[in-house]
């Protein structure tokens, strides 16, 4: 008998290799003509609209929504690269139920928002699909910026560092640019090569190197990267991960985050082990997106554990929903306490019981932490402090994205911070600033 | 149940609504359908003279302009008269009406301005057994280059002659059906009571080019790189005919003359608002082209039940209810004053009032940090724009100022009834 979802321990391929592409195929479509044009008709043009209030890089989305609507989807495109280069990946990760829909005054009037991400899909996806670049780098300054870090922060900050005619060269710790794009995203949000096509599309303005697997403390230096380049952008992430203690060993003990890489780097999933019981420990956006993927790879069952209450969980209604749907159970209010060969033991915070799971796998899901930061950098709450234009403690080094204080930790929200860093280093260098 | 029979010009039908004479109403197989779905009378579409039949084009005939999510509110045509054999036509219409003896079956005419083949036509159609004749003064393309049509309703004096022929030759009850296309649509109107119509309807398809195809460079409907202007007609079309009922129906020579209204009549409530406008009936084409003749149906059950409401027996109850009430601009009270006032509960904050009036109007509706408009009524002028572009029915709303109280914006108090005539300003009222 082949695999099965009830196939004891973790393994690959539980279910078949088709069901497994229809699983992870995208979780929005993507709109036909037709239906971005029912879905642009119903926006109402509001002034100061709340959704653009909403938008961490403040799209004009009224205005990008009347482009499509009027049949200019490269205008609208135009108008979302403006303020967020990102805008393609965005569209298919933000949690856009917490921002701009949750804002939407069609959500308050009939509790139906105008289908804001994945209009801005239907642009973005029609301007990068024709290979065309919209934005052209403006002439050499002779000025150039070294960018750590090749995620959301940093990409946006080459890019509109790139646009002002800065030299730009990227250092990334990985084998591949991208960061949490290429890294983290749950599958199902940003299907096939996107996160790289993404990423060949944005560095056809010319002007920006990419160093992979180099990093602080592999072979860079801030004090390097300070002679070397006229300012220093460190858009580093959170590379470390929250560690958890429990009694007992368990062989199937592992990061979220790690198994969630390795996924996002199979081209079919087929290859992909998973528990027959999966539990994953935390309450956010990773713990939703490993669960849910592991109910997708075929575990019989997939358990979120949370220590606290719905109230207090980082991942949206939408998630949750969606988690649930996939048939992941969440249990709260637990902690986890101790784990055995094939299980794990939770305490109940509010009865005291003693809850124990079979847990072939076991996923941590609890954090991640800031590493590699150099010492000599202002920390605040465990992130590199910075100020509104993402300055750090030390002159002619800025900082954004998830590494950086300020904002969630949401791709939308990074974008914005490197854009931002990114002006305020060209105002920095030619003198401005 | 309210009793929806009509008894137009001695025509009788078991409701108001008739399909107009149009290409819903060409042949039997259409027209067999629409008395089957429930409308109460036909105006068959347009028999031209005995001969060769008309040509039409093989390329669009139609073109549209729409609303959000692609809703027709405007649709053009240059089609022509009927383009089917005379014997055919009368045949068809013989038979139905023997088969639909309740319904009433008007037969639209359009031939060349002389007596003779009006006189014709007359002579060929009084077997049909038709309840009467809708002469089609009212065409503005193609055939009004023919001297037909609308060239006929832009000139009075052609208009009194012809009908006066029809009147003459036949003793069918006579609707005169009127283009828009002129300057004062009470001169017409006039020019068919001369000529003895029982009746006129109104109002025809108006000039029209809906739009430019952008890529061609080339109005539409476009046949073989080529447009000409259409009639216009739909949902868009509406005011322009209630304002021309209203004037027949104001006109002291005309008040009396029996009105159909056509224009734009897509529900009950816009067939309602032409019977109290003076219209004894209704005639329809767009909406029928857009969703079929099932659409009566609502038309019948929705005026059902508002005469149940509104405890109206029947139809005729309704004719004519408005007209009292449309008076001229100089007849207005100023001395009316109201305020605009946004229901906070119902405000969804799209912020649409507060741009149109800061940036559009009279800069009277305040925003505050967290979002909430309110009106400012020193500035409110009560102009009501904040209520048409409100995407929420009853949202804002206009508030009358009472009798003696103080409006903010001028600091005077609301005085009794007082109108442009005898306004201080006006000096025209002063001389006299």
């Amino acid at each position: 008998m082949s695999q099965t979802s009830y196939a004891p321990g973790i393994s690959a391929g539980r279910i078949s290799a088709d069901t497994i592409l229809d699983n992870f195929a995208d979780l929005h479509p993507p709109l036909t003509d037709h239906e971005a044009l029912v879905a642009a008709d119903r926006c109402y043009f509001c002034y100061d609209a709340p959704c653009v209030t909403a938008c961490p890089t403040a799209i004009d989305i009224p205005l990008f929504i009347r482009q499509i609507a009027t049949g200019t989807p490269e205008s609208a495109a135009q108008t979302i690269f403006d303020q967020n280069i990102l805008g393609g990946m965005c569209a298919r990760v933000c949690p856009t139920e917490t921002l701009c829909e949750q804002a939407c005054v069609r959500e308050k009037a009939e509790g139906k928002p105008i289908l804001i991400g994945q209009l801005q899909r239907y642009a973005t996806d029609r301007v990068m699909a024709s290979g065309v670049h919209p934005y052209l780098r403006a002439p050499d300054t002779g000025k150039s910026v070294a960018v750590i870090g090749a995620g959301p922060a940093g990409l946006a900050c080459a890019h509109r560092l790139a646009m002002h005619g800065h030299a730009v060269v990227i250092y990334d710790a990985n084998k591949k640019a991208g960061g949490l794009n290429e890294f983290g995203i749950a599958a199902y949000k940003s299907t096939h090569s996107f996160a790289q096509d993404e990423i060949d599309w944005l560095l056809s303005i010319g002007g920006i190197t990419i160093h992979t697997d180099r990093s602080l403390g592999r072979g860079l230096t801030l004090a390097q990267l300070q002679d070397d380049h006229d300012a220093v952008f460190l858009g580093i992430g959170l590379s470390g991960v929250n560690t958890l203690a429990l009694d007992g060993d368990h062989a199937g003990l592992c990061n979220a985050v790690d198994w969630i890489a390795s996924l996002r780097q199979s081209d079919d999933k087929t290859d992909i082990a998973v528990g027959r019981n999966v539990v994953v420990i935390g309450g956010g956006m990773t713990a939703v997106d490993a669960a849910v993927q592991s109910k997708l790879l075929g575990a019989d069952t997939v358990t979120i554990a949370y220590r606290r209450g719905r109230e207090n969980m980082s991942a949206s209604m939408f998630e949750l929903d969606l988690a649930a749907s996939k048939g992941v159970r969440i249990l709260y209010h637990v902690t986890p306490t101790s784990v055995d060969d094939g299980s794990i033991t939770f305490t109940h915070s509010e009865t005291g019981e003693e809850i124990n799971l079979p847990a072939d796998q076991i996923m941590r899901a609890i954090g991640q932490t800031l590493e590699n930061a150099p010492e000599t950098l202002a920390i605040s709450g465990g992130k590199i402090k910075t100020d509104d234009h993402g300055r750090t403690s030390i002159s002619g080094i800025w900082a954004g994205g998830d590494c950086a204080t300020g904002g969630d930790d949401l791709t939308v929200t990074a974008v914005a911070e490197g854009r931002d860093a990114a002006e305020d280093i060209h105002a920095s260098l030619m003198g401005k600033g | 149940m309210a009793d929806l029979t009509t008894d137009f010009i001695g025509i009788k039908s078991p409701n108001p609504f008739w399909l107009a004479s149009a290409p819903p109403t060409d042949k039997e197989y259409n027209v067999r359908r629409a008395f089957e779905a429930g409308w109460g009378g036909v105006v068959w579409k347009t028999l031209g003279e005995a001969g060769p039949p008309i040509v039409n084009v093989n390329g669009p005939r139609y073109g549209a302009i729409y609303g959000a999510d692609r809703r027709l509110l405007g649709l053009n045509n240059i089609e022509l008269i009927t383009d089917r054999p005379l014997d055919i036509n009368i045949e068809e219409i013989t038979r139905v009406k023997k088969d639909f003896p309740d319904r009433a079956m008007i037969v639209s005419l359009m031939v060349p301005c002389e007596e003779g083949p009006w006189k014709d036509i007359l002579r060929q159609i009084e077997d049909t057994g038709a309840d009467g004749v809708e002469l089609n003064f009212g065409c503005p393309h193609g055939m009004a280059e023919r001297g037909m049509g609308s060239a006929v309703g832009q000139v009075p004096e052609y208009i009194e002659m012809v009908t006066a022929w029809v009147k003459k030759h036949s003793d069918f009850p006579c609707i005169v059906k009127l283009t828009p296309n002129i300057n004062d649509i009470r001169y017409p109107a006039r020019a068919a009571k001369a000529g003895g119509a029982d009746a006129v309807s109104l109002i025809n398809t108006i000039n029209s080019i809906t739009s430019v195809n952008l890529d061609t460079l080339t109005p539409e409907p476009t046949i073989d790189g080529w447009g000409a202007h259409g009639g216009y007609c739909g949902p868009a079309v509406k005011p322009i005919a209630l304002n021309m009922v209203a004037e027949i129906a104001r006109d002291q020579d005309t008040s009396d003359l029996p009105v159909s209204g056509i224009g734009g009549v897509t529900t009950w409530r816009d067939a309602v608002e032409f019977l109290a406008l003076g219209a004894g009936n209704v005639q329809v084409c767009t909406a029928a082209m857009t969703y079929g003749f099932k659409i009566v149906q609502e038309m019948i059950s929705g005026l059902n039940q508002y005469m149940d409401e509104k405890g109206i027996a029947s139809v005729s109850d309704i004719v004519g209810q408005a007209v009292p009430k449309a008076k001229d601009w100089q007849d207005l009270n100023l001395n009316y004053v109201t305020k605009a006032e946004i229901n906070q509960d119902l405000c969804i904050k799209c912020g649409r009032c507060y741009i149109s009036c800061e940036d559009t109007s009279h800069q009277a509706i305040a925003v505050s940090e967290d979002r909430v408009f309110t009106v400012k009524d020193q500035d409110c002028v009560a102009c009501n724009l904040c209520v048409n572009v409100c995407p929420v029915e009853g949202c804002i709303t206009m508030r009358q100022l009472p009798l003696g109280a103080t409006d903010e914006r001028t600091g005077k108090k609301v005085e009794e009834y007082g109108n442009w005539t005898t306004h201080p300003n006006n000096t025209a009222a002063n001389c006299s």
